[in-house]
């Protein structure tokens, strides 16, 4: 799982990610309109999020706690704050005006470690609001070109926090594990579901190449990277691309670039020369946000375990690497839970973990099998009642019903125990019935073994552990 | 004419007049003499007295009308009404019509009032003269030759004229209390955060507040007391509770320090420096010490205030793009269609303010131009506050000229701006201050004397404003 390095043609990459993601508020950022991804367009208005005149922004607590949280899971400084107002024209923003933070974000300064061991700075981690979104009737679907275009404002006003990583991130492989790793904080703390799929988690990849040793060179923006695989791709893409300029004797231009998933290439979309002057200033309809210590101290102290921890936990549990697959996947799916509790009621956690994750995988972050269940399915295989195989079987159909006895389940298919000396006369059986292929065996031939193999499965009707039968054969040839 | 809202109030409360009547005597002079005035955008006959017949049948119950039980009021037509235009004398907002009332529109109405209607004002309330309001200039009662001053021009005009017996405006820079000097009419602008900003069409937020129009002392405290109070839907409204005004009315000034700014800026015409004279010599007469002090940010206020207020003009006056309400002007693209929606939709003053503000913003120049501001901003808030340690009020010219004649200043920007010379250090500072009448100066027109306070030190400025009162020979 370890980042590999990514060097080209003698340059390194140099890249800081920025990451949009939508909080999981009840209501908007400024206004009491529900926020909620799904719903009928221009439902989740009001005068705020339509900018109508008059209209003022009230704070959501809540939306500050959530970004607390994303802070301080992030080891950044939670510190008292202002909001500012960055102007420009685009038709799905209201006010033509975003409220955001500046100069002064409520949490600043903090590190992301990566599962590789590596770690990636964090710069600022600050709370703005969400834009409205627009539709183009015809043409590409973008606005130029099309017959009309249409606005929903539902998003608008929904509470976003922007995290801001520092240019620690040296190859795609790096960016992926970041996003991953970002994203499962995010939904272990509760701030976000952050679906990059749906939006509710957006990366924006600053990326720029060098020489190793050389000063940082012109970077460029990309935009619309819409998984984390496309991430990889994306600034794998661009750093090519800019080599490739270098080497070409032209230099790179600071621009926005669009990634387009289809041709798997990057276009330029504005140039800097065309970028907006923002005009930030002090918004001030809002007032100054200062977090207590009590406050501070209160979320820090609620905050669930994160990843890297329940990570630790689970590998030290059933002895595996932090980084392997399976705690990984476990862990990202909130079941790593359901597998210490597997082993809490006396089961295997090293077989709870090869079962949780090969068969909940669409189950979600509840299995609704009682922990005691799956824990008695693993006594009888490390009990050598059970084959892996004959386990699946088991556990699909207690998975099925939500519950059952595995014992029952194993007799009614007729898995019955099979004692080592039953074992011992099949094998035994087995060479006799076939000594041309045992004298191959013996001479070397690995392949034979899988014919000595196949008559003791038939003798057994597939009961057979094949890994003990494996055992036995080995050990007479060696004995 | 100059009737007090205490004494309608009584008179309703009591049924020895009804609401209705009250009502149809303001809507005859409205409809007399406004063709001439032209206070109104819009005036709210039908309503009005739907409404005054609601306070009649409440009295007639036995129930309680409220403290402001059919008195008929005025609005500047900035402030949100529910249902009803409301336009800032704006092409771009003509025929918008808000979904909600403004948080004062809201307490009027549960004090009892009567909304007669909305009051025309200087475009986005950026001027000092209602000159520049796009449907035509208010005149001044006193002297229809004069402006009414602005920009809630229209709000003290009403008051003047008798058509309502208070009003509404709002003051960003001396947007209440220059109209009020120039109309002979009572002006407040309390401490930023005493009254709350929903529903009030913002020019510059960080400066604006609401404030009343009356025809004497005591009809501001009672008003100001009304509409004043914490709205949590306004963030930058004060938490705590506005302190009572009425109490201090009868106080007097003995054993209050009144300051004369020792460097204020010259620029007072002599017939209203004279009344300035005549109100220090008129306090001290009534026990209070006068004392010099000095304010040297105090000359920097024009200056700050016209980088501040067009910058935070040219963000709040940037959704009006016609894309969700008012007018839009359909052009080839949308950034066509926002450039030509805006340049029909908006005056020339406006125009000129957007841009300033734009450009005091603007990457590169923002530390020389806003940033600096805000640092002459702190400059005063400390300048005051040193001064405040030695006085309780502080007593200057509201307007530094009476009442003048249309088309005087509007060739020439920077002597309009000129007006606000004496008014805008408050809002740079969000402190409270008020016009009172006190007396006349050149061709018989009336003369504002400006009384300032520190943040919620509105008790101690009634208590001076009363005493100016008494002093001038009491209400008009």
């Amino acid at each position: 799982m370890s980042a590999e390095r990514w060097m080209y043609e003698g340059y390194e990459m140099v890249v800081g990610l920025e990451v949009h993601v939508e909080l999981a508020t009840a209501t908007k950022l400024f206004s009491g309109s529900p926020n909620r991804f799904g719903d009928e367009p221009n439902t989740n208005i009001d005068p705020v999020t339509l900018g109508l005149p008059g209209a003022l922004p009230v704070l959501n607590r809540h939306a500050v706690e959530l970004a607390m949280r994303i802070g301080l899971a992030l080891g950044c400084t939670v510190q008292s704050c202002t909001f500012a107002r960055k102007n420009y024209f685009y038709p799905d923003m209201p006010k033509a005006y975003q409220i955001s933070q500046y100069d002064r974000p409520l949490n600043a300064d903090g590190v992301l470690e990566l599962p590789d061991g590596s770690s990636v700075g964090i710069e600022r981690a600050h709370l703005e609001e969400d834009t409205g979104k627009s539709s183009h009737l015809g043409g590409s679907g973008r606005i130029h070109g099309s017959e009309g275009s249409l606005i929903d404002f539902n998003r608008a006003g929904v509470p976003l926090v922007e995290i801001v990583s520092r240019p620690d991130i040296t190859s795609p492989d790096q960016a992926r594990l970041y996003a991953s790793e970002l994203r499962a904080i995010l939904v272990a703390v509760g701030a976000s579901d952050a679906r990059m799929e749906e939006g509710s988690m957006r990366v924006d990849a600053n990326v720029s190449i060098r020489l190793p040793g050389d000063p940082l060179g012109t970077r460029c923006e990309i935009k619309n990277v819409n998984s984390v695989r496309s991430l990889g791709r994306a600034i794998d893409y661009e750093a090519r691309r800019q080599v490739a300029m270098i080497e070409a004797g032209e230099s790179v231009r600071q621009e926005t670039r669009h990634w387009d998933e289809g041709d798997g290439r990057t276009h330029t979309l504005r140039t800097k020369e065309d970028a907006d002057d923002y005009r930030y200033f002090p918004e001030p309809d809002l007032v100054l946000v200062a977090p207590d210590a009590a406050w501070i101290d209160a979320v820090r102290a609620a905050l669930p375990p994160l990843p890297s921890v329940r990570r630790r936990i689970l590998a030290d549990a059933t002895g595996q690497e932090p980084d392997a697959e399976s705690v990984m996947t476990v862990v990202e799916r909130g079941q790593d839970g359901y597998v210490l509790a597997v082993a809490e009621v006396g089961g295997s956690a090293e077989r709870a973990l090869v079962h949780v994750k090969e068969a909940f995988a669409e189950a979600g972050n509840s299995p609704a099998l009682p922990a005691a269940s799956l824990a008695a399915l693993t006594r009888m295989e490390t009990e050598g009642r059970l084959t892996a195989t004959q386990a699946k079987t088991v556990l699909a159909e207690m998975v099925e019903a939500g519950a059952g006895d595995p014992e029952a389940i194993a007799a009614s298919h007729g898995f019955e125990a099979m004692d080592s000396s039953e074992l011992e006369s099949m094998v035994a059986a087995a060479i006799a019935a076939d000594p041309e292929a045992w004298a191959k065996f013996c001479a070397g031939e690995g392949k034979a073994m899988g014919a000595l193999v196949g008559h003791v499965m038939k003798a057994s009707r597939g009961q057979a552990d094949g890994k003990a039968v494996t055992a036995m054969l080995n050990a007479r040839r060696d004995s | 004419m100059s009737e007090t809202i205490r004494s309608i109030v009584s008179a309703v409360r009591s049924g020895a007049r009804s609401a209705v009547d009250v009502t149809r005597e303001h809507l005859g002079r409205i409809e007399a003499r406004e063709p001439e005035i032209h206070a109104f955008n819009l005036v709210l006959d039908d309503a009005a007295l739907e409404r005054a017949g609601e306070i009649d049948a409440t009295v007639a119950a036995g129930g309680d009308a409220g403290p402001l039980a059919g008195v008929p009021i005025a609005l500047k037509d900035n402030m949100c009404t529910r249902g009803v235009p409301t336009t800032c004398s704006s092409r771009i907002l003509e025929g918008w019509r808000p979904p909600y009332d403004a948080t004062v529109v809201e307490r009027l109405a549960a004090a009892g009032a009567v909304i007669i209607g909305k009051t025309n004002l200087d475009e986005f309330a950026m001027g000092s003269s209602t000159e520049n309001s796009a449907f035509g200039p208010t005149k001044n009662p006193l002297d229809p030759s004069r402006v009414p001053g602005g920009s809630s021009g229209g709000s003290a005009a009403a008051v003047a004229a008798g058509f309502a017996a208070a009003s509404l405006g709002s003051d960003t820079g001396g947007s209440i209390r220059q109209p009020a000097a120039l109309c002979g009419v009572v002006g407040v602008k309390p401490t930023y955060g005493a009254v709350s900003r929903l529903g009030l069409v913002a020019f510059a937020s960080s400066l604006d507040q609401i404030g009343p129009f009356t025809n004497d002392v005591a009809d501001a405290a009672l008003l100001l007391e009304t509409i004043a109070g914490h709205d949590p839907a306004d963030s930058t409204s004060i938490p705590e509770p506005f302190p009572a005004l009425m109490p201090s009315l009868d106080r007097g000034v003995v054993g209050l320090r009144v300051g004369r700014i020792a460097d204020l800026p010259a620029g007072a015409d002599p017939d209203v420096q004279n009344r300035v004279d005549a109100a220090f010599e008129a306090l001290a007469k009534a026990g209070a010490e006068i004392v010099d002090v000095t304010i040297p940010a105090f000359t920097y206020g024009l200056t700050a205030y016209y980088l501040i207020a067009p910058a935070e003009a040219s963000s709040n006056l940037a959704r009006y793009d016609g894309v969700r309400f008012g007018l839009r002007v359909p052009a080839a693209d949308t950034n066509a269609m926002y450039a030509a929606t805006r340049s029909a939709g908006f005056g020339a003053e406006v125009r000129r303010r957007i841009m300033l503000g734009t450009y005091a913003l603007s990457a590169g120049y923002y530390d020389a131009y806003y940033g600096k501001a805000l640092k002459v901003r702190r400059l005063m808030s400390d300048d005051f506050a040193a001064a405040y340690s030695q006085v309780d009020v502080l007593l200057t010219p509201a307007s530094p000229s009476v009442a003048f004649p249309f088309g005087t200043k509007t060739a020439d920007p920077l002597a309009m701006y000129l007006c606000d010379t004496y008014t805008i250090p408050s809002n740079l500072t969000g402190h409270p201050a008020m016009s009172v009448p006190f007396g006349t100066g050149a061709d018989g027109l009336p003369v504002g004397v400006q009384v300032l306070a520190p943040a919620l030190g509105e008790p101690t400025m009634f208590a001076v404003a009363a005493e100016l009162e008494r002093a001038a020979g009491g209400a008009r």
